[in-house]
């Protein structure tokens, strides 16, 4: 603890942090420039929404994580509330289009209890968050199978699919705007607002960056880390209405959302253990992830490749982090 | 740190830390005996019932054993499950039923292991990046190069080699006795060795460590490696059982985050420098009576219930020791 607080006693100088040029923008405009070279038709605006529209989920799930992340822990539960955001939403709508209106609003607050019961766990009880959110991750997978009677029934209607699915035609200029791009913006614009521009924001950042100081300054370090858990089970609610109007339902539907978001996350250049993380540079990290499996399918690589790619990406990304934060000094 | 080096004074024996363990398990005990009485299930509570118990766990005692060691380092390793998968695969190909080719095969599993470990070490310790994102990646990077190659259970085992998992010494299969050796060469090394307490004190305080003339990296490297050495001898043991290997045997078996889950269980802190092997041992016994008291209730037969008691029973294990502690937790 004590020496943690020493080895960041000294932030990188102002002018150091504004001349320090995130990469993960250049990286993404690389990317892009490839896909299109290999495949024109990206560049209509059919072309590039549909990509748009695969960055949605995995970006709001990122943007809701960073939270967890930038205060110094994990949320491993995520894939396990997307999946219970669409096995749950069959089950309750139960085949009947008009139930949509109060489903939704019952997923977000059961979301926000999951995310609850991770903070208190994490914050009261003092257990580590990645074991907290594991055990949340397992309980919440069992709890949705057990509901689902090991078999997920039923079909999501169109009033639930509408926000993944519905693109609205003939906008000027860009033919089509997918509906879960207007969620992507709203979500990312009110999460980064309240990361960059609220008090909320750097009371979470300064807990991240050195929880006992924060403390001693008389921050409610408990309440702002709990809200930093029902923020990201929130977005995790989110990711999953969009992916239910993608896909169907299966008790897979969100297998794998936890570690794409940190991925993302430590794309953009968040800080594992806290104290540093950018929504912008996080949004920019899950498209370079959508972007980087894109260009994977347009070369025509098998699915094998992808999962090396991933992990080689992982690694490099926090190597080359490390890396910088070495050379600049801290 | 000071007093896991020196010799324990009784009042030490009698730490909380030491005995939760022995509660627990005692705890769990009682529960089994208890179900298997009220269920009218007296012939479950033999000896050579309890045998073969423990039996069921070998694969994930041998990977604890090793995880024990990266966790008291404060490091992790993720990659254990994949790493399993390709080394029971390895071993099933290259055996291809032929008693000659055992040690072949069981050399090449162990430079497996050794090669996974140098490159976990080495991207940790000397690249510092943090633990858990670098053996998530080498997890990813395993599965794809496993799965380009093979989707089915591949190669076979032959008779002899069978015996590993078959094999029975008296009432006591060989295996169990494997793992008890395993971990009292663990608790040797640990308790007796220089290079046991380098890892207490590198995992307690890293920079103290350094200072006083341990070569941290070197220490860390050697933990990582131990660590995929166990999980490739979990693949053997696996492969061994099975009569062959196949790529999902170590994800099926989730012994990445169990492994994880039955150490910090025993009281090994997820931030190093305080634990040891008993514990883990413990750790395993716990979650196999787990399993054994689903099986006698018939619970285990209910879609999704193991998941949800098993999730609640990490996280209120975890926090039976966190809660009491005054630090902050990530």
């Amino acid at each position: 603890m004590s020496n943690e607080a020493l080895t960041r006693a000294a932030p990188p100088s102002r002018l150091r942090r504004i001349l320090g040029f995130n990469p993960i923008y250049a990286v993404l405009v690389l990317l892009v420039i490839l896909i299109a070279l290999r495949n024109p038709a990206f560049l209509e605006p059919t072309g590039y929404m549909n990509f748009l529209k695969r960055v949605a989920p995995i970006a709001i799930a990122a943007s809701g994580q960073l939270f967890v992340i930038v205060a110094g822990g994990f949320d491993l539960s995520m894939g396990a509330v997307v999946t219970f955001t669409v096995i749950g939403a069959s089950m309750l709508i139960a085949n009947n289009a008009d139930a949509v209106y109060w489903v939704i609003p019952l997923l977000f607050a059961i979301g926000a209890l999951v995310g609850l019961i991770n903070g208190l766990v994490v914050v009261y009880l003092r257990v580590p968050s990645l074991i907290a959110t594991l055990g949340m991750m397992i309980t919440l997978g069992g709890a949705t199978l057990f509901w689902s009677g090991g078999a997920p029934k039923g079909y999501l209607p169109d009033s639930f699919r509408f926000f993944g699915r519905y693109n609205v035609p003939n906008v000027p200029g860009i033919a089509i705007l997918p509906i879960s791009l207007i969620v992507l913006a709203g979500m990312v614009a009110l999460l980064w607002w309240l990361l960059h521009h609220t008090n909320y924001g750097r009371l979470l950042l300064a807990i991240g960056d050195n929880p006992r100081a924060a403390q001693l300054a008389g921050i409610p370090v408990e309440r702002v880390r709990i809200l930093a858990f029902v923020i990201s089970s929130l977005s995790a609610v989110t990711t999953g209405i969009l992916v239910g109007g993608f896909s169907g339902v299966s008790p897979d539907a969100g297998a794998g959302y936890e570690l794409q978001a940190i991925t993302a996350a430590v794309l953009g250049g968040a800080q594992l253990l806290g104290g540093r993380g950018s929504i912008p540079a996080t949004v920019a990290g899950g498209a370079t992830l959508a972007a980087i499996f894109t260009l994977l399918n347009f070369l025509g690589l098998p699915n094998p490749v992808r999962s090396v790619v991933q992990g080689l990406i992982l690694i490099g990304a926090v190597a080359l982090a490390m890396y910088r934060r070495k050379r600049t000094g801290q | 740190m000071t007093d896991m080096l020196a010799p324990a004074p009784v009042r030490g024996m009698l730490r909380f830390e030491r005995i939760a363990p022995v509660l627990l398990v005692v705890a769990a005990l009682l529960v089994y005996a208890a179900v298997a009485v009220s269920t009218r299930q007296p012939q479950y509570l033999t000896v050579d019932n309890f045998i073969q118990i423990l039996a069921r766990s070998i694969a994930l005692g041998i990977t604890a054993v090793g995880q024990t060691f990266v966790i008291l380092l404060a490091s992790i390793d993720l990659s254990v499950a994949n790493l399993i998968s390709a080394a029971a695969v390895l071993a099933s190909v290259i055996m291809a039923g032929q008693p000659s080719m055992i040690v072949p095969a069981i050399a090449a599993v162990l430079v497996l292991g050794l090669v996974v470990g140098v490159v976990n070490g080495l991207v940790v310790a000397r690249l510092g990046v943090n633990p858990l994102i670098a053996t998530l990646g080498m997890a990813f990077i395993i599965q794809g190069c496993l799965s380009a190659f093979v989707n089915n259970f591949a190669g076979s085992v032959p008779e002899e080699f069978q015996a590993f998992a078959y094999g029975q010494v008296g009432p006591v299969p060989w295996s169990l006795v494997f793992l008890t050796a395993l971990a009292v060469i663990a608790w040797f090394v640990l308790r007796f060795t220089k290079f046991g307490s380098d890892i207490y004190a590198v995992g307690g305080n890293p920079d103290a460590a350094r200072v006083a003339g341990i070569k941290t990296w070197r220490v860390i490297l050697a933990g990582h490696v131990i660590c995929s050495l166990t999980a490739v001898i979990a693949g053997l043991y696996l492969a061994s059982r099975l009569r062959s290997g196949a790529p999902w045997i170590g994800a099926d078996g989730a012994y990445d985050l169990q492994s994880i889950a039955v150490t910090v269980i025993g009281g090994t802190v997820l931030s190093g420098g305080r634990g040891g092997i008993w514990g883990t041992m413990a750790g395993v016994l716990i979650f196999s009576l787990i399993d054994a008291i689903f099986n006698l209730t018939g619970l285990a037969a209910v879609v999704g219930v193991q998941g949800m008691l098993r999730g609640v029973i990490i996280v209120a294990a975890v926090a039976f020791y966190a809660v009491r502690s005054r630090k902050i937790v990530a």
